[in-house]
């Protein structure tokens, strides 16, 4: 066993054991930092197959922005645990079901002759930077692809504030622009009075 | 250097460069957690005069042993773990926040040759170490079960997450005119344009051309360190102290290391990125790592006079100014960048 199969099964060791606990820790925050473990072995494992760009991208938008405001909600709330696991034994069967049917998909994807690329082949030649190259692409081949995804996370941004908004607020409110502008003059007038003499 | 090499290998036999990878760390390592400590020694002198005070002056020659003397002191204090707190991660935390502080120095160039890990897309690969500081400050002000604390790291998790989009976007702009993600590549890029062959090298830089992503990064930088006027986090006429509030002894010594090591890395990216690195800012000057040293002290600088001017951001405003203010200023630039590089006009070819 080389080196580098040696980094994978620890590696994958990691994640499997992160993400088995992301589902049974009691503690909704572990669970939390638990997942934040399983994207961060994943980078790991993807910067193995020397896909740099992505391995630093999914620790750069994951584990640096989309968890912490996830980990912000979560210690937010108060999760009764124990409430939430009633049902288990009844949404056991389906939950099988569902499991067993990704498995299945899973291994058809994995099975197929797209993913039977040897290593050699796979392997990018020194000198070339993954990034520049998946940029290139991203900007020709697959522009339309690549700006209907944006257009549809345009879309589902939208469509959360228009979800959340309640309308506009008539509390009374003061513009911070107004704040940041002001000036001395403004709230402050030096009045020239004649001494009073008597 | 060889007979260093060879010796070397000598003793250790094949483990050698996993040994040499450690020395060189220990080298980065042990010279910057001196430079927090003497960082927090000047920014008492700095603040003390400029408030008409001396400063710390008891302890050796005009005070010079003061930060041994507070290392010591809370090294050995005891650490108080609140009831209900959650021990494991309120232990873990200090070290979530000096990690990424640390770890970050793998790849930031000293000058052409002496960096530890001259990877290809170092730049983001220091985006995305930096980005994982908040969780020390989030997960401390969690786990200690304490109201201020938990305040200090909800504010703190907005702000960061807030800066560093503006941060970002700056950063963009500059790998755009570098046309590259190598730290070392982006120094080098600067040392070439008109100026620079007129010998006059600190005004091809590109603070000059980048002015407004300068000042967004810098400020940003401010945020991102929790630095005054942004130390929303901490507040101390405010929620006391914020996240570290619950924290005594070594473990509260550590957010304070990584804080001045955050402070020293982003003033370490800014004289990389925006004020040419190592270079000389003339031409008939050597190049040198002490160029790259006198840059980030003046940086240091002027973090700690921002600290004794400005009165702290109120909450909402800080929010403004990020999303509002430095966001749109980001993307209006980030386009002028560009048409400026695709017209006749460009000066980065």
């Amino acid at each position: 066993m080389d080196f580098q199969t040696a980094v994978f099964f620890f590696l994958s060791a990691i994640l499997v054991f992160a993400s088995l606990r992301v589902i049974t820790a009691r503690n909704p925050v572990h669970a939390a930092l638990h997942l934040i473990l399983a994207f961060f072995t994943c980078g790991g494992i993807w910067a193995l197959l020397q896909a740099e760009f992505l391995a630093i991208a999914i620790i750069l938008v994951y584990v640096g922005a989309v968890m912490v405001l996830f980990l912000f909600v979560v210690m937010m709330l108060d999760i009764n645990i124990d409430r939430i696991r009633q049902g288990f034994w009844n949404y056991l069967p389906l939950g099988a079901l569902l499991g067993l049917l990704m498995v299945l998909e899973m291994g058809l994807v994995l099975g197929s002759k797209y993913f039977q690329v040897p290593a050699a082949e796979a392997m990018v030649p020194a000198g070339v930077s993954n990034t520049k190259a998946i940029g290139a692409l991203m900007f020709s081949d697959y522009v339309y692809p690549f700006e209907l995804a944006s257009l549809i996370l345009l879309v589902g941004m939208i469509a959360a504030i228009v979800l959340t908004y309640r309308g506009p607020k008539h509390s009374k409110y003061t513009s911070p622009n107004l704040q940041v502008f002001v000036k001395a003059k403004d709230r402050v007038r030096v009045l020239q009075m004649p001494v009073e003499k008597d | 250097m060889d007979a260093l090499m060879n010796f070397g290998t000598g003793i250790f036999g094949g483990a050698w460069p996993a040994v040499w990878t450690l020395i060189k760390i220990v080298l980065i390592v042990a010279p910057m957690m001196l430079g927090v400590a003497y960082l927090t020694y000047f920014e008492r002198k700095v603040i003390g005069y400029m408030q008409v005070r001396i400063g710390p002056n008891r302890v050796g020659p005009w005070g010079l042993i003061q930060p041994i003397a507070d290392g010591l002191k809370l090294l050995m204090k005891e650490i108080i773990v609140p009831s209900g707190a959650n021990k494991g991660i309120f232990i873990i935390a200090p070290m979530l926040a000096i990690a990424p502080a640390l770890a970050a120095w793998a790849v930031v160039p000293f000058t052409d040759s002496l960096v530890l890990a001259n990877i290809d897309a170092s730049l983001l690969y220091i985006m995305a170490i930096t980005s994982m500081g908040v969780y020390g400050i989030i997960l401390s002000g969690w786990a200690s079960n304490s109201k201020y604390a938990f305040l200090g790291a909800m504010r703190s998790a907005a702000q960061m997450v807030s800066y560093e989009i503006s941060m970002g976007f700056s950063l963009i702009c500059v790998l755009m005119v570098s046309n590259s993600l190598n730290l070392v590549e982006i120094v080098n890029v600067q040392d070439q344009g008109r100026f620079a062959g007129l010998g006059l090298s600190f005004l091809s830089w590109n603070w000059l051309p980048l002015f407004p992503m300068f000042l967004v990064y810098l400020i940003s930088g401010v945020a991102e360190t929790n630095r005054a006027p942004f130390d929303v986090a901490e507040g101390e006429s405010e929620i006391v102290a914020g996240f570290h509030v619950e924290y005594s002894g070594m473990a509260f010594a550590v957010f304070f290391l990584a804080e001045y090591a955050n402070m020293i890395l982003v003033s370490a990216l800014t004289a990389i990125m925006f004020l040419g690195g190592w270079l000389s800012p003339v031409g008939f000057l050597p190049d040198g790592i002490l160029w790259l040293f006198a840059k980030m002290s003046a940086i240091l600088f002027l973090f700690l006079w921002f600290r004794a001017t400005f009165p702290r951001y109120r909450y909402d405003q800080l929010m403004r100014l990020g999303w509002k203010v430095f966001v749109p200023i980001c993307l209006i630039w980030l386009v002028v960048v560009g048409v400026w590089m695709m017209s006749p006009l460009n000066i980065w070819k």
